[in-house]
């Protein structure tokens, strides 16, 4: 390596580890859980149909569950009213839309797509927002001690929620999407829904942009090694709180949009929205790996299409089969998917 | 005289209920390498997580260039100029050596000399450049976390037992980078067990029992003279 290349490696930031050499198991096993529900489903339009639902499921529990995987794994804060802000961004997506009705009612694709980027910027900043208060008057003073991170992001949930029913009322609401994008694609035998094929997109491309923003910027190797050892970050002159703080608020933020995605998808509205992502969201971090976006997102869609094959195929086991998976990928992966933590 | 760099003054620090230093005071000489030896748990690694504000001192006065660092951050302490390698080393496994190196050059960019030199000193960072570092042995982990915290230069740099699970040979090449930072005038703080190698290093040494100190002075005194090795540190370098 001559002084060139050297200067030239230093000051570009990006993972370099060979592509081969990472470990493509956990995805292996969602494609043989696909390829499997393949044989058991026996129709290749059915089968399409439950993997893209499983997907989009999938998708939405990543959205909201990837802030929390990186709040979890950097800050070690067990942040048990992260469904607050899912509650929020929902209710802020109600309250945009209810001011625009005009775009999302118009048969007009480019009126509808900017009414979509409005709620989802409104409902992203204002539960990011919520989340700087609540980590500056909540979270900040229970840093290291768990059993108290849990009773009061529990109670600072409840309370957000209440305050949530004073301003909007505890009755509940009718969402609905803008009209370009309700309704199905046919193809063959299947039949695709449009915005589960939206919120595949959206999953998708937040999941790249955060594994990008992780492996070649400077904020994003922070991130990962904070993961890994928080003490050191600070030891090497790095001001840990700050990050701590930014990492909260975008993750509360990731939250709020997720509250979009998910209450479109539900198409009805109540305060308690939030809380039903949740356990599905902490089994998500559990199995894919705290801290690790990539086990996030392959344990998210590995939970979902899973969840989605067996409750066409044996549908009292819909929602034993998800511990069932989180049993077995704990008894052989017990730090998860992707362990980045030594927890 | 040189003035001291370092000057810890009646330091008592807790951990939870245990009270672990218990007054510790001694200085650091500019330019010097200070070794503090001492039994298992006496308060070696304590008092240099102290320094570093990675525990807080209960009460006493820790300061850097006469300035007070007690109960700063650590972030801040570090910015101050005190570079840190932990006894677990602090390596972050899932980056790149080159990352690695990278977060410790906290300026954005590197002084390509000095990393040139810093290849001189450990070869093995110069070949698993690309490498995880979580793959490295452990010698070559250690030789990463004293680069990293050589990368940019400082007021003072703490080590904590550089050669805990290390192999003879690679304990060998270290005394050799080490040398070359004695040479460089780096001003060292080092906690260390393996009493061999901090007398082929040290110019003064802290010896530090139940969090008291017991002893300072100049290394040379200790190193040569087995009743005062025997005394304070339950053996002789010459047995």
């Amino acid at each position: 390596m001559n002084r060139q290349d050297i200067s030239e490696t230093a000051i570009s930031i990006g993972s370099t580890t060979n592509l081969l050499k990472r470990d493509w198991l956990p995805i292996m096993i969602v494609i043989a859980a696909a390829l499997i529900a393949l044989a058991f489903v026996g129709s290749p339009s059915i089968w399409l149909t439950l993997t893209l639902a499983g997907l989009a499921m999938g998708m939405m529990v990543f959205i909201v569950a990837s802030g929390l995987t990186l709040i979890f794994g950097l800050m070690d804060v067990l942040n048990f009213g992260h469904g607050a802000f899912v509650t929020v961004g929902a209710y802020l997506a109600y309250a945009v839309l209810t001011m625009m009705t005009g775009l999302t009612v118009a048969d007009n694709l480019l009126l509808n797509v900017l009414a979509l980027i409005a709620v989802v910027v409104v409902a992203a900043v204002g539960a990011g927002l919520l989340g700087w208060i609540f980590e500056r008057i909540i979270v900040r003073r229970v840093y290291g001690d768990h059993l108290k991170q849990i009773l009061i992001t529990m109670g600072g949930m409840i309370v957000i929620e209440q305050v949530v029913m004073m301003i909007w009322g505890s009755q509940e609401k009718l969402i609905q999407l803008p009209t370009s994008l309700r309704g199905a694609f046919v193809m063959g035998d299947a039949v695709v829904e449009k915005y589960r094929l939206l919120v595949v997109v959206f999953g998708s491309v937040l999941f790249l942009a955060m594994y990008f923003s992780l492996s070649h910027t400077r904020i994003g190797l922070l991130i990962r090694a904070g993961v890994e050892d928080a003490e050191m970050i600070q030891a090497l002159g790095y001001r840990i709180r700050r990050l701590f703080v930014g990492l909260f608020v975008v993750g509360s933020g990731l939250a709020g949009f997720g509250g979009v995605m998910w209450v479109f998808y539900r198409g009805t509205l109540t305060a308690d929205i939030g809380g039903e992502l949740m356990i599905l969201a902490f089994i998500v971090i559990i199995m894919g790996g705290l801290g690790s976006i990539t086990g996030c997102f392959i344990s998210a869609i590995l939970v979902s299409v899973v969840a989605n094959y067996v409750a066409f195929l044996v549908p009292e086991m819909a929602m034993t089969s998800t511990i069932i998976l989180l049993v077995a990928v704990i008894s052989w992966r017990p730090r998860g998917l992707f362990p980045l933590t030594k927890r | 005289m040189t003035q001291p760099i370092l000057q810890l003054e009646n330091v008592h620090t807790y951990i939870e209920q245990y009270h672990i230093l218990q007054g510790i005071t001694f200085d650091v000489a500019e330019n010097g390498f200070t070794v503090i030896v001492g039994r298992n748990g006496a308060g070696k690694t304590t008092t240099l997580r102290t320094i570093i504000g990675l525990w807080q001192a209960k009460s006493g006065t820790v300061k850097l260039r006469g300035q007070e660092i007690q109960g700063q951050a650590t972030s801040e302490i570090a910015r101050a100029g005190v570079a840190y390698v932990p006894e677990n080393m602090g390596i972050f496994g899932d980056l790149s050596v080159r990352e690695n190196m990278i977060l410790a050059a906290r300026r954005g960019k590197f002084d390509t000399d000095r990393l040139e030199w810093i290849f001189g000193l450990f070869p093995p960072i110069k070949k698993f450049w690309n490498l995880a570092a979580g793959n490295l042995s452990g010698g070559q982990k250690q030789m990463l976390a004293i680069a990293r915290a050589i990368i940019e230069p400082s007021d003072l740099l703490l080590i904590d037992e550089p050669t805990k699970g290390i192999a003879p040979a690679i304990i060998e090449d270290m005394i050799d980078a080490f040398l070359e930072l004695k040479r460089m005038q780096t001003t060292i703080l080092l906690v260390e067990q393996n009493f061999s190698f901090a007398a082929a290093l040290g110019d003064d040494v802290v010896v530090i029992d139940d969090g008291q100190v017991v002893h300072r002075g100049a290394m040379d005194t200790l190193s040569s003279n087995p009743d005062l090795q025997q005394q304070y540190l339950g053996l002789a370098l010459n047995e």
